[in-house]
């Protein structure tokens, strides 16, 4: 195990590790907060939160973002809920239940310290959204509104119809907003980072492209926070915006930072299917959904009658029949693994064979379409205009699609990457979910890490480094700019005869067929060729038209795909690495004998944090090793 | 998958940057597949355009599934075309016909500038946004979350105004550039909910100041802009937020 990555998890009980390092963290005084200046990158969840936290506490903050507005971070899509250990319900949950639940259902890969910190801080969650203004759904009674997510059986999940992921994300940006008119945040819209600069080691800055007018600028600060989420479009489709990349990220990794678990990719199990090859995006239908639909496939393969033609008993609700205790509400990884085993069997529905039924039928029964209509009419009516099929009256059809990534850059118990002065907070980190998130999770931990969680580990990076003044003006800041204007040179340069797109979708296709729902050893072999081939055809034949000093949105994509193209390399090396199945990374070479992840504790009960170390050049393993105190590692069962 | 394909004629308002001239540009399109989104639909006419070595059209657009406000133009006069509760990314082109025309501008408004082509700058929304769409709460300082009993019908009419994803229909929508749809909306939803009553009257106050500042134009009751309005946004929010406001300013001494 390695030496040089120290988490920094706090000795001490589980539950007190929190309390306990937080009483050691050193302080800056309310009076000399105005004196360090701090860049928030993102302005999702965590970004816009940490942004808005970090500027009420008095510390000067630029936050930037890619999108036109804050407000359109893609925290914004997500739709079904946020988990915390209320116990409003009186179903028996606790701080403890819902970090077993979660490190459960991250197969054990995830750090006993953070999980349990994240459910702790929770409750503080809910209430600072409510005191915010957020709407969330509520009784007749007039408290909050509960219900149940995959992987637990407690109602924990807080929403606001549909749409929780859009209001929790208004709510942090009315805080980032109100921080902005007190002149306390400095918002930049429109402005991508391209890379990150570095003074004695320590990250001091950022080299951003104007979306609009396309400079370059240079920002300086004493401490870099990057919130800039997941990298699931190296599939090419994926839920995520269009715009999601791992441009900063990977930029950060190729200056220091270990990316940790590159493998561990979340596929959603309830997605719109592919309809064509102009598709752009896919689209999820929250998991919410299964609180009340069911899923099936018909019991006879390539049966092509209508589904209300099929009668009961023919019909293999294959969550229930083999998952009894959970049902339909089992793990993502589980339910998406399950769809596809249907579907390789031939019992896939729809004109593609790709797509299994999510019925809602027994439901509207129960409870009446008023019912479902106010729980889900949102998500039904999205349904209906993708596909001009009313989900009140057939059955949706669905099918799994890349949607989230637990790796990330690698973070301590502070959230400080291997780059000192540069942390990592949201789904842009790797720390919390292990080897699969559960549903409701992500914005719990893009919300904690912004608001409880970064405002005091970055406080103490302030007060207990010493950071001689820097200016743009100094070399590394002029040498990080040269860098960028030779690489945005290049790309337009090139003028070849391939879109930026094509060579997208063809890594995307790559990734999908060897690094998608189930990887095995020749084949994550075989993308290890092939990618290499398809970037020295980017870097020959890419044709990306426009000027660079003006708003270029080919432009834009060329620079994120060129970093997908060599991200999209580590990600299959990691899971070729990794020769156990864990959750979302199921290696078919691994599986117990009923088709279940099968792990090795063993030999992989591990981080695996890579160290970028040049062009061309192999990067070297890191590992960090998992030490479980307070649970007992088994082979997770939702029989 | 489909072949159901057909062509279309369209107009696309070019326009390099906000100090150049723009103009109306002719492209047709084939092969365009009713299930395709309307973006997507862009998107092959970019492919096109990039293989025959032109520019590509520039359109804001992000999330592809109705919910971060990023895209929108106007077809046919129309924002985010005719459809009614619909975003341009989820208008899908089984709507559309073979050989319709079809006339593709940006958002017209003075105080939403053209960045280029279909793009245009929508800043100001957030400006009015930081003049008080906020309760100022500071990170820590909440209460625990039930303590505040919401009726059932506030929490959802509150949700109804909040639903608002800012992407500007409502003011392109408009005769008069209007925003008082969106600002409305946000003025609503806090008024609706306890936690929105300290700041209750200047944030009205604030948020209107700043919305004419912007020079946005006045609502003269078309309701243009609850029809455009890709999620159903009522123009009540409109009725309540002149009473807010007319409270606000009588009583502002109190």
């Amino acid at each position: 195990m390695s030496n040089i990555l120290d988490s920094k998890i706090p000795d001490g009980p589980l539950a007190d590790k929190w309390d306990l390092h937080k009483a050691k963290l050193k302080l800056i005084a309310p009076n000399n907060r105005r004196k360090f200046n701090i860049i928030v990158v993102g302005s999702g969840l965590a970004g816009a939160s940490a942004a808005a936290s970090l500027a009420e506490m008095n510390y000067n903050v630029t936050c930037l973002c890619v999108q036109d507005s804050a407000r359109r971070a893609h925290s914004i899509a997500a739709q079904g809920g946020i988990n915390a250990a209320k116990n409003y319900p009186n179903d028996n949950d606790s701080i403890f239940r819902l970090f077993y639940d979660t490190i459960k259902g991250g197969d054990f890969r995830g750090r006993e310290g953070n999980t349990y910190r994240l459910a702790q801080v929770s409750n503080n969650i809910i209430d600072q959204c409510v005191a915010q203004g957020v709407p969330f759904a509520r009784e007749y009674g007039g408290v909050l509104s509960n219900r149940t997510f995959g992987g637990a059986q407690v109602s924990r999940t807080f929403y606001a119809r549909g749409q929780t992921g859009q209001q929790l994300l208004l709510g942090a940006y009315s805080a980032l907003m109100r921080q902005v008119n007190r002149g306390k945040v400095d918002m930049r819209p429109r402005r991508e980072m391209m890379d990150l600069v570095k003074v004695d080691g320590v990250a001091r800055g950022v080299v951003v492209r104007n979306l609009v007018t396309g400079e370059l600028e240079r920002y300086a600060a004493d401490a870099v926070l990057l919130c800039t989420g997941g990298y699931g479009n190296v599939f090419y489709l994926s839920t995520n915006a269009k715009g999601c990349n791992v441009t900063a990220a990977y930029r950060c990794h190729k200056q220091g930072a270990f990316m940790a678990n590159p493998c561990f990719t979340q596929i959603h199990p309830t997605c719109i299917p592919v309809s064509g090859d102009h598709q752009s995006k896919l689209t999820l239908m929250s998991e919410s959904l299964r609180n009340d639909g069911r899923v099936w496939v018909p019991k006879k393969k390539g049966d092509d009658r209508p589904p209300s033609q099929i009668p009961d008993s023919e019909r293999d609700y294959y969550l229930e029949r083999k998952y009894p205790s959970f049902g339909n509400m089992v793990p993502r990884d589980v339910a998406s693994r399950n769809a596809k085993v249907a579907c390789d069997n031939g019992q896939g529905v729809g004109a593609s064979g790709l797509a299994v039924y999510l019925d809602f039928q027994e439901a509207i029964e129960r409870e009446g379409r008023d019912v479902i209509e106010a729980r889900y009419g949102n998500l039904f009516h999205m349904y209906e205009k993708i596909t001009a099929e009313n989900p009140y009256e057939v059955p949706m059809r669905i099918y799994p699609a890349v949607h989230y990534t637990m790796g990330g850059l690698w973070v301590d118990y502070n959230l400080e990457s291997t780059i000192p002065g540069l942390f990592v907070l949201g789904e842009a980190n790797f720390s919390d979910h292990g080897a699969n998130r559960l549903g409701a999770s992500a914005l719990m931990q893009g919300l904690a890490d912004g608001y409880f969680v970064a405002p005091y580990t970055v406080a103490a990076h302030l007060a207990e480094r010493a950071l001689p003044a820097v200016s743009t003006e100094d070399e590394a800041f002029q040498a990080a700019e040269k860098g960028v204007r030779d690489r945005i040179s290049k790309l337009l340069s090139v003028g070849g005869s391939k879109s930026v797109d094509y060579f997208h979708r063809k890594l995307g296709l790559t990734m999908w067929d060897h690094c998608g729902m189930a990887r095995n050893e020749e084949g994550l072999k075989k993308a290890l060729k092939i990618i290499p081939e398809l970037r020295e055809e980017f870097w020959k034949d890419v044709r990306v038209l426009g000027q660079g000093g003006q708003m270029n949105q080919e432009l834009e994509k060329a620079g994120r795909v060129a970093d997908f193209l060599e991200f999209g390399e580590l990600m299959c090396r990691d899971a070729l690495n990794r020769k156990e199945s864990a959750g979302g990374h199921f290696r078919e070479e691994y599986q117990t004998a009923e088709g279940e992840a099968k792990r090795d504790d063993e030999n992989y009960r591990y981080v695996a944090a890579w160290e970028f170390k040049g062009d061309g050049k192999e990067p070297a393993l890191h590992k960090e090793a998992l030490e479980f105190e307070n649970v007992e590692l088994t082979q997770r069962s939702y029989k | 998958m489909s072949d159901t394909t057909f062509s279309l004629n369209l107009k696309i308002w070019r326009q390099e940057s906000a100090d150049k001239p723009g103009k109306m540009v002719d492209y047709k399109i084939d092969c365009v597949d009713e299930h395709m989104s309307f973006l997507e639909m862009l998107d092959v006419l970019n492919q096109q355009l990039i293989e025959k070595g032109e520019v590509p059209v520039a359109f804001d657009h992000d999330c592809r599934e109705g919910i971060c406000g990023t895209c929108g133009c106007m077809i046919n006069g129309h924002a985010h075309g005719k459809d009614s509760e619909t975003t341009l990314c989820q208008l899908h082109m089984r709507k559309f016909r073979d050989g319709d025309t079809l006339y593709l501008e940006p958002w017209r408004a003075k105080a939403f500038p053209i960045v280029q082509d279909l793009c245009v700058d929508r800043s100001a929304f957030d400006r009015i946004q930081a003049a008080g769409a906020y309760c100022s709460v500071h990170t820590g300082s909440a209460i625990d979350g039930n303590s505040l009993l919401v009726p059932k019908a506030n929490a959802e009419s509150a949700m109804d105004a909040a639903a608002c994803i800012g992407c500007g229909a409502c003011v392109a929508a408009c005769k008069n550039a209007s925003a008082m749809l969106f600002v409305g909306a946000k003025v609503s939803q806090f008024a609706l909910l306890p936690q929105g009553q300290i700041e209750r009257k200047e944030r009205v106050l604030n948020m209107v100041e700043q919305m004419d500042a912007e020079g946005f134009g006045n609502c003269t009751n078309e309701f243009e802009c609850e029809a455009a309005c890709p999620k159903g946004i009522s123009v009540d929010n409109i009725a309540r937020m002149n009473r807010e406001y007319i409270k606000a300013a009588a009583t502002k001494a109190d």
